[in-house]
């Protein structure tokens, strides 16, 4: 009941940042003096033409209007213009490009499998090596293995991503000739491919941040086992590796968690440059291709969308650190 | 500590401007980043001095330099006497010029940046932290939202509405500066709550003190440690946010040289001219390691727990 509580509270939390965020994002992107049916009407760009992609897109309706067209459509999808010549945009509807006659939720979801891999695999390789390294780190503490560990990791941390993969494409891709140099092979069509294309921006990602993680895994390491309940785990006569991972690095573990749940945001900035670097098609480079095209409907349902799956996101991170620390309360 | 908390002596310990340059100057580590970025700094700010020693600039094409595919002539991308690190691939500009002025975007938007970050977050930290209430509640909430905010894909977002006649360098600095603060309004609240209790703020305030004048007189002189080195180790974060920007293609437009976008230009060269992307590469990677280990030494003379934990 308590956990259900819990849950219950987060939920209404993450719904009322949604409403300001998409509140936000709407005023900065239609409110401001720029003119969206005059980037859509294309050139030349009559009056007339003007004015019919207005009424068209809902522009010449009061921003009020506009507003609740928007988060309508969000939920239950909406319809650009009437008749014939209506588009019907189905929810969750993220706006409509009419530069490339296709949903925004649509360009979204084709997209989406590509950064979602780099993603998750970024993330799963990073905590792996930055929590092994950190906690090995502070195990040998004051060893060569320590100090190696600890100068890449500033190193990592001072890197460029770009500049590393870069560099990574060169040599394993292009001199030894060990992994593709770019590109993207969907999982369904060979997983085998798939997994080669992605092994150096994985790792490329990783070596960034994991490195924060392996310092901040040291740090908290050697804080908790200096506490008096390690002692009294080692003086009951467990054994090493249980007084290590039970007692040590679950404790450890819970600022990780906190900041992997902030890091999220730029865990997506980073799949964003790395699709640049390994020449992937993925979310980055459809935000990118609307930015420069000015394709606003696309950049505002991107910005939100990515909005929204940080949220949630967040929402999920939040339940996990319920279950691995149990003194975590319900914070009103 | 404890004795000196006591006596009412807060500056009693060593945390004098002199000793902590003492401290820094026997840290070989720090001492080293400082004088990297001493030396960066020096190249921005005289920047047409140093490329004019070799008769260069960053704007004039060389075109005799590259083949007809368009990659420069010669070894290590057209390293000559005339150009250090070779020459830009298409155009033939010198890479050394570009290297040395690309400093100047990247110090200029890192260092601003950073400056309305720290300005901001003490603003709204040290409020919060002590005025408390509702105030500080509603607060960190907005700092919860902007912090877990996927901030690199609003930056570039935004860079598709703000007119082309805004000054793009200026858009950075404002933009990365706004979603920078979050980070250093955390601590510094922290460091607020923790003072408000302390024995001198209670004595100032309950011999009449106004508000702003504890926060002014007791609170600022002493978080103000946290800030510099806070600050220090957020400039390269926010050096780094200007270069993928303009490595993505939407920060700094050219021809003003930029490390990101040089960087960005080399991707599709990297097999034929590597060096094209080693140099503003080596010299971005210097400049964000130089401040991280200033940073840590700064923390270290600073904060005399960790110094002595060190020894």
């Amino acid at each position: 009941m308590r956990l259900l509580g819990f849950i219950a509270y987060r939920l209404v939390a993450m719904v009322l940042v949604l409403l300001v965020i998409a509140a936000i994002t709407y005023s900065i992107f239609y409110l401001l003096p720029t003119n969206p049916a005059q980037l859509s009407c294309g050139k030349p760009c009559t009056p007339e033409n003007l004015a019919r992609v207005k009424e068209f897109m809902g522009y010449n309706l009061p921003w009020y209007e506009q507003f609740w067209d928007f988060l309508r459509g969000i939920v239950v999808g909406r319809t650009y213009g009437t008749g014939a010549a209506a588009i019907v945009c189905p929810g969750p509807c993220f706006g409509y490009s009419f530069r490339l006659n296709a949903t925004v939720t649509e360009l979204i979801a084709t997209r989406f499998p590509v950064t979602a891999s780099i993603a998750v695999g970024a993330a799963i390789v990073w905590l792996l090596f930055g929590v092994a390294g950190g906690v090995i780190s502070a195990l040998k503490r004051g060893t060569a293995l320590d100090r190696s560990i600890m100068t890449v990791a500033i190193a990592g941390v001072s890197a460029p991503s770009y500049l590393v993969g870069l560099l990574a494409i060169l040599f394993f891709g292009f001199t030894l000739g060990l992994l593709p140099t770019g590109g993207y092979v969907p999982f369904t069509q060979d997983p085998v491919q798939w997994f080669t294309h992605l092994i150096l921006p994985w790792f490329t990602l990783a070596f960034i941040s994991g490195a924060i993680y392996a310092r901040l895994t040291r740090g908290e390491m050697l804080e908790v086992m200096g506490q008096d309940y390690i002692r009294t785990a080692r003086a009951k006569g467990l054994r090493e590796s249980t007084v290590v991972v039970r007692h040590g690095l679950r404790n450890a573990l819970i600022p990780v968690v906190t900041i992997f749940g902030l890091d999220l945001g730029a865990l997506l900035g980073g799949a964003v440059i790395a699709e640049k670097i390994f020449s992937m098609q993925g979310l980055g480079a459809l935000l990118i291709d609307a930015v420069q095209s000015l394709d606003l409907q696309v950049v505002v349902g991107f910005t939100l969308f990515a909005a929204f799956l940080i949220v949630f996101a967040n929402f999920l991170v939040d339940l996990i650190y319920g279950v691995i620390d149990p003194r975590v309360k319900v914070r009103v | 500590m404890s004795t000196a908390i006591e006596q009412g002596e807060v500056t009693g310990r060593k945390t004098g401007f002199r000793h902590i340059v003492a401290q820094l100057r026997s840290d070989r580590w720090a001492a080293g980043g400082a004088i990297v970025i001493i030396v960066f700094v020096l190249a921005a700010i005289f920047a047409p001095l140093v490329t004019a020693i070799n008769g260069q600039d960053p704007y004039t094409y060389h075109l005799s330099t590259l083949d007809d595919s368009g990659a420069p002539r010669g070894f290590g991308g057209g390293i000559s006497a005339a150009h250090w690190f070779g020459v830009e691939p298409l155009t033939g500009r010198d890479l050394f010029s570009i290297v040395v002025f690309g400093a100047r975007i990247s110090l200029l938007v890192g260092v601003s940046a950073t400056l309305l970050a720290v300005f901001l977050g003490v603003l709204v930290g040290v409020t919060t932290g002590y005025f408390g209430s509702w105030y500080d509640r509603s607060m960190s909430r907005v700092i919860d939202v902007i912090f877990g905010f996927p901030s690199l894909v609003f930056m570039i977002s935004l860079t598709a509405i703000v007119p082309t006649t805004f000054p793009r360098p200026l858009l950075m600095i404002l933009v990365i500066g706004f979603f920078s603060w979050p980070a250093i309004a955390r601590v510094v609240r922290g460091q607020t709550l923790s003072l408000r209790e302390r024995n001198f703020v209670v004595a100032s305030r309950a011999m009449g003190a106004r508000p702003w004048h504890i926060i002014g007189a007791q609170v600022l002189p002493n978080v103000s440690a946290t800030i510099i080195v806070f600050a220090t180790i957020s400039i390269p974060s926010t050096i780094g946010v200007e270069a993928a920007l303009s490595f993505l293609g939407v920060g700094v437009p050219p021809p003003t040289p930029s490390w990101g976008r040089t960087i960005g230009d080399a991707v599709t060269w990297v097999q034929t001219d590597p060096m094209y992307l080693v140099f503003p590469g080596i010299a971005l990677f210097l400049i964000t390691l130089a401040f991280n280990i200033f940073g840590d030494g700064l923390r270290d003379a600073l904060d005399p727990r960790r110094g002595a934990a060190k020894r």
